[in-house]
């Protein structure tokens, strides 16, 4: 009877040693999968990148720029280059939208002649100071702080907007009734 | 032949198998229960089996790296001897894998198999049509074109909607700042390894089941299930008409199977394989994509979803829909199990197969899209220009060069998103026109700002020369009291 529950005893160490290593190995476990949250948040994805020389940009037009993404992989390929919408407002102030639609986030295109933004997918429309006109998207287009320097444009990017995204660079704009 | 069994007995001394496969292949079942109505989950078996022989195939070839697998797709389709074909055979076997799973369902369902002792092989099947859809949506993902890549950005912005964690959501799922490199590899270890794994343990324990509780009965209408006693009338059953699985029952799964498979092989060589669509390069946006078939109903819903429902219904929506699924044999355990006395479960099932088709036939014609190219690419039609004046005719162009043609049909050429305008004088007067074409309104844009009072003044013209000949104009009868008879004439130009 005593060298039964002395053997038990033994199998519930070799369960609690398991169980430590487990533990031990969780953390450089669980570390290792949010890291594309961790790295993140530290540093934050954004930074500075530049758009092209203003000239690019005619005043009172709205012209599509690519960047490429300041957070890139050697094998990223294609998806690191980035299209944004620049509207050179009066030739002093500039919007810098998003590509993607506030709604779901699929690739909006503008339309000079009407002066609209329209969705592919489906289906919303934004005025060209990007604000909302129609459709599902519950608020405007978002926008991208931007600064001049040396005669270029910058934003600031990194992450892709998403409807929910509290980020600190993608500003919003009050949705138009 | 004797070498044969020799190595087999040879084996079997060392392995002890033969007697319990024996066994499992020969349990009885009712007699009634083989029939043609219980040969879809061999059948989705019998696929699943293809989909991992074509999937390592495949994986032979293709490169999960965001910058190479669009070009390994390429090589698959046009450069490896018969590589289309695989591709073909993978991408056909997983709509019918989706479609026999749903089929399965609707069986197991209005048979009543998911009652007592069954319910837990009901919620593993649950998983199972989950797991399914999960490999579907992967899939497509791997299928690493503009669909993929925009796919997966609609993804992406549902789960950024989930209260408090969804940015980290959105991190997590992309595996970085935005879909790249990590979000391939993520989904290529989801669709090769995790999700696999999970759906052969899932399908082993559904096979488990269904051999040790036995396969359902034939329904009888009258014939309740109850807890205390229905083990014992399943015995009786088996035991007073029943027959052996192999080879009484079989032959119909193995017959129906065949069909499948060869349905599979046809249609793969006869369709060929899907896309790849354009390169995933995000700076090309003349792209319109779209979801793979089984997931085009929540295409629509998507659009269809007023902008105040949207969130509640995406996060709350599915919670409710698997709860509902998983809590079935719960509230519903005992009873009826015949469909003839159950109507409404087959009211259910009706209702949800209509909904389905129906989301999925409209996101085939996307009547909420704006199409892109209307303005430019369709004119309008002749009758509306014949016999016009001259301002009339500018504002068909303001018409044209404005856009509307993108949201508007004219004799159903054009976009589907706004009403069709071919009888639109008939239902708004002048000034109703003027206020909706300047300030919008009922999901139109405003255009005040983009046209000058003379387009307004053409467009407006053009648009209340479109009503059906012999039927005349709306008209606001105050103006006529207020302004003279003769301005009523000049508001609505003759047919």
């Amino acid at each position: 009877m005593t060298s039964l529950s002395r053997r038990a005893l033994l199998m519930n160490l070799g369960i609690f040693f398991n169980s430590l290593v487990a533990v031990v190995l969780a953390f450089p476990v669980v570390r290792y999968l949010l890291s594309p949250v961790s790295r993140g948040r530290k540093d934050g994805y954004e930074s500075w990148v530049p758009l092209g020389n203003l000239d690019q940009f005619p005043s009172g037009e709205t012209r599509l720029a690519t960047y490429r993404n300041p957070v890139v992989n050697a094998w990223d390929g294609d998806t690191a280059d980035i299209a944004c919408w620049v509207r050179n407002v009066d030739g002093k102030n500039y919007q810098v939208f998003a590509i993607n639609c506030a709604h779901l986030g699929c690739p909006v295109r503008w339309f000079p002649q009407s002066s609209l933004f329209m969705c592919p997918c489906h289906g919303g429309a934004y005025y060209q100071d990007g604000s909302r006109a129609s459709g599902p998207p519950e608020r405007g287009l978002f926008q991208y702080h931007y600064k001049i320097d040396a005669g270029r444009l910058l934003i600031q990017a990194g992450e892709m907007p998403t409807p929910g995204q509290a980020s600190n660079i993608v500003k919003g704009i009050q949705p138009c009734a | 032949m004797r070498l044969i069994s020799s190595i087999g007995e040879w084996l079997d001394e060392r392995l002890q198998l033969a007697s319990t496969i024996r066994e499992t292949a020969e349990h009885v079942i009712p007699r009634k229960t083989s029939s043609w109505f219980y040969v879809f989950g061999s059948a989705a078996f019998a696929v699943f089996i293809l989909q991992i022989v074509t999937g390592i195939l495949l994986a032979l070839i293709y490169v999960p790296s965001a910058g190479e697998a669009w070009n390994s797709l390429q090589t698959l389709n046009h450069s490896v001897a018969l590589g289309w074909y695989i591709r073909a055979l993978h991408g056909w076997g997983s709509d019918f894998m989706v479609a026999i799973v749903l089929i399965h369902m609707i069986q197991v369902f209005l048979f009543g198999a998911y009652k007592y002792p069954r319910e837990l092989t009901w919620i593993v099947g649950v998983f199972l049509l989950l797991v399914t859809l999960g490999m579907a949506f992967s899939g497509q993902v791997l299928r690493f074109d503009q669909d993929a890549y925009w796919g997966l950005g609609i993804g992406a912005s549902i789960a950024s909607r989930v209260p408090v964690f969804g940015p980290l959501t959105v991190n997590l799922l992309l595996g970085g700042p935005i879909i790249a490199g990590a979000t391939l590899s993520r989904f290529f270890a989801l669709h090769v390894f995790v999700i696999p794994g999970l759906l052969i343990a899932f399908v082993g324990v559904h096979l488990l089941m269904v051999v040790k509780l036995g396969i359902n009965e034939w329904p009888m209408p009258g014939r309740l299930v109850r807890k205390a006693t229905y083990i014992k009338e399943y015995h009786e059953l088996t035991k007073q008409d029943g027959m052996p699985f192999v080879p009484d029952a079989i032959w119909k799964d193995l017959f129906f199977s065949a069909l499948i498979l060869f349905s599979l092989a046809l249609c793969a060589y006869h369709f060929g394989p899907f896309g790849p669509s354009g390169p995933p390069d995000p700076t090309i946006i003349q792209t319109s994509p779209r979801p793979d078939f089984f997931f085009l109903w929540l295409y629509a819903i998507l659009s269809y979803l007023p902008a105040s429902m949207e969130t509640p219904a995406l996060l709350i929506g599915p919670v409710v829909g698997i709860l509902a699924l998983l809590l079935l044999p719960f509230f519903a355990g005992e009873g009826e199990k015949s469909w003839r006395r159950r109507p409404l479960a087959v009211l259910t099932v009706l209702l949800v197969a209509v909904a389905l088709a129906t989301f999925t036939h409209l996101a085939q014609h996307t009547p909420w899209s704006p199409v892109m190219d209307a303005w430019s690419g369709i004119p309008i039609p002749n009758q509306f220009l014949k016999n016009r004046t001259a301002l009339e005719r500018q504002g068909a162009l303001v018409f044209q060069e404005k856009q509307c043609h993108n949201c508007h049909s004219l004799a159903e050429q054009g976009g589907k998103r706004g009403p069709a305008l071919d009888a639109v004088a008939v239902r708004l007067t002048q000034d109703q026109l003027i206020r909706q074409v300047i300030q919008g309104g009922g999901n139109m844009p405003a255009y005040g700002k983009n046209l000058s009072p003379a387009e307004t003044t053409a467009l407006v013209a053009f648009l209340q020369s479109l009503h059906p000949a012999g039927q005349s104009p709306a008209h606001d009868a105050s103006r006529t009291i207020a302004l003279g008879a003769e301005n009523r004439g000049a508001a609505s130009p003759s047919p």
